[in-house]
């Protein structure tokens, strides 16, 4: 095999496997989020399907295949069918650039852990989240319904405001790690002291901006606006069912996998074990255990969120956006400059 | 250029002026505006080809995630299904004859530009680094700086001027929601 065809086909297996753990992730997700919450109200959630109900998303997508595909009276028929792909195809592509691990060596080749290692990959992450948005507006307009188009239409103001903030809260990040290289920022975060290093703690300002702006940019509670149920019906994928339904809650779920693994990368040290001592054990590096560790905290956090606080009115949501969390995020850059300028 | 490089070249440009066709021709302004999305894209991708990665990202952020939001915005709320056909001005032979000379003109240019470009291309290539450092570095280097803060004051302005029109220079008080596009 040529060079160019080795690479190739090493980025086709990374594609299909990256592309596979996202798929089982967002099942398990699934079920898993259905079952915590039930914990967390005293109640049992889906325990019959197979051993603890494990077999509940399988069941799920057999049903979800049956249904009919419903395209109501008066939709605009092509862009209502075509919503759903630009919603899913938007949310994998940016993990796409997320480091599940450091650089492996396999068979006197060093592999990196990740489909594309960019130099521009946080801005690559920033680009694609700001066109995910197109995916909910194009579902709630075409679907011809005055629910989903309000839906549709308060989500894409939502995420257009928090994503700013999104981006200012990485911007001290940058700063720090001095490129906008993924695993760049990660190896920025290593040092003799473990998880006193992590940017959680050297930009802690800029990790509570990005939480927020994060919960408001995947539509999840107390964000949840879009979806609304008590105004909304169910927001802008009210008229969708069957499979097209299913991709636009995979959409949801992967993207909000996709804002816990950049937490991860960018904010706890994404492959880096929180001891030094700890990163290798028995002769074997387990940078990526520790990466799916830290997934799993961050998506635990996002169901904990669900089940704790109530939904936030509109108007609320729309001054913390812009009076609050964008002034601080800024006050947070300016910050981080004085601090490199004057004492580092 | 490697052979997949020219591949992914030729598909990506026909597809961003295939979709730039479609933005023209199209009667429903919200086809045109996602037509326009996906040949920004395309555009995007062309800029990443051409080893600078930092503009592809920027040409997203920038217009496609930012600016077009916007434009999608306001046709969702006005609803707008179907271009009317202007019967005024825009059909009388004054205008046209003033749009096929400005159009003329444009296409002239165009053509200057190709033909330098092919000309001197790989010279125009070999000195062309557009890494986010590099960027950084032109743009607060004095050549371009007051430019660009001027640039910035001229937002600014835009920016406070829509807000008192839009507000009607009313003095009540109402709680409205900010307009969503106050950070452009």
């Amino acid at each position: 095999m040529t060079p160019l065809q080795q690479e190739l086909l090493i980025a086709l297996v990374k594609v299909v496997v990256i592309f596979g753990a996202l798929l089982t992730l967002f099942s398990l997700m699934t079920y898993l989020e259905r079952r915590l919450l039930a914990f967390m109200q005293f109640r049992l959630g889906p325990n019959r399907t197979g051993p603890l109900g494990l077999l509940q998303p399988l069941a799920d997508g057999v049903k979800l295949f049956f249904k009919e595909e419903l395209v109501p009276e008066g939709a605009n028929k092509w862009l209502f069918i075509a919503a759903p792909a630009v919603a899913v195809v938007t949310a994998f592509l940016s993990m796409a650039v997320v480091p599940w691990g450091g650089p492996v060596t396999i068979g006197g080749r060093d592999i990196l852990l990740q489909i594309a290692d960019l130099d521009v990959g946080i801005l690559y992450i920033f680009a694609i989240s700001s066109l995910g948005v197109y995916g909910i507006v194009l579902a709630g307009w075409s679907s011809n319904n005055k629910y989903t188009l309000m839906g549709g239409l308060r989500s894409a103001a939502q995420m257009f405001s928090y994503e700013l903030a999104l981006g200012l809260s990485w911007v001290g990040v940058i700063m720090i790690a001095s490129s906008f290289r993924v695993a760049d920022i990660v190896e920025s975060q290593r040092g003799d002291w473990g998880l006193l290093h992590w940017n959680f703690l050297r930009q802690f300002v800029g990790f509570v901006v990005y939480v927020i702006a994060a919960t408001a940019e995947v539509n999840r509670t107390p964000f949840d606006l879009a979806e609304a149920e008590t105004e909304l019906v169910a927001g802008f994928h009210t008229e969708y069912s069957s499979m097209r339904f299913a991709l636009l809650q995979m959409a949801e779920y992967v993207n909000m996998i996709t804002v816990c693994a950049i937490g991860a990368s960018v904010f706890f040290g994404g492959w880096l074990a929180p001891l030094p001592a700890l990163q290798v054990v028995f002769g074997v590096d387990i940078g990526l255990l520790w990466f799916l560790l830290k997934l799993a905290a961050g998506l635990f956090f996002f169901v904990w969120l669900r089940g704790t606080l109530p939904r936030v009115r509109y108007d609320q949501l729309m001054h913390f956006g812009w009076k609050v969390l964008v002034p601080v995020g800024m006050l947070n850059i300016v910050g981080t400059a004085a601090w490199y300028a004057f004492f580092a | 250029m490697s052979a997949l490089d020219i591949v992914l070249f030729y598909f990506f440009a026909t597809i961003a002026l295939g979709a730039a066709l479609v933005v023209v021709g199209q009667r429903n302004p919200t086809y045109s505006a996602f037509a326009l999305i996906v040949s920004i894209a395309s555009l995007s991708a062309i800029f990443g080809l051409l080893g600078s990665p930092f503009i592809a990202v920027l040409q997203v952020v920038v217009y496609a995630g930012a600016i077009m939001v916007l434009f999608v915005f306001v046709l969702m709320l006005l609803n707008v299904r179907e271009e009317q056909k202007s019967e005024g001005r825009g059909t009388s032979p004054a205008f046209k004859a003033a749009a096929l000379g400005l159009g003329g003109l444009l296409a002239v240019q165009i053509l200057v530009v190709l033909l330098r470009a092919t000309r001197e291309g790989p010279a125009w290539a070999a000195h062309f680094d557009a890494s986010a450092r590099q960027v950084a570095r032109r743009l607060f280097s004095a050549e371009y700086v007051y430019v660009f803060e001027a640039t910035s004051i001229l937002i600014v302005a835009a920016l406070v001027g829509s807000l008192a029109l839009a507000r009607g220079g009313t003095s009540t008080r109402d709680k409205a929601a900010p307009p969503a596009g106050k950070s452009e």
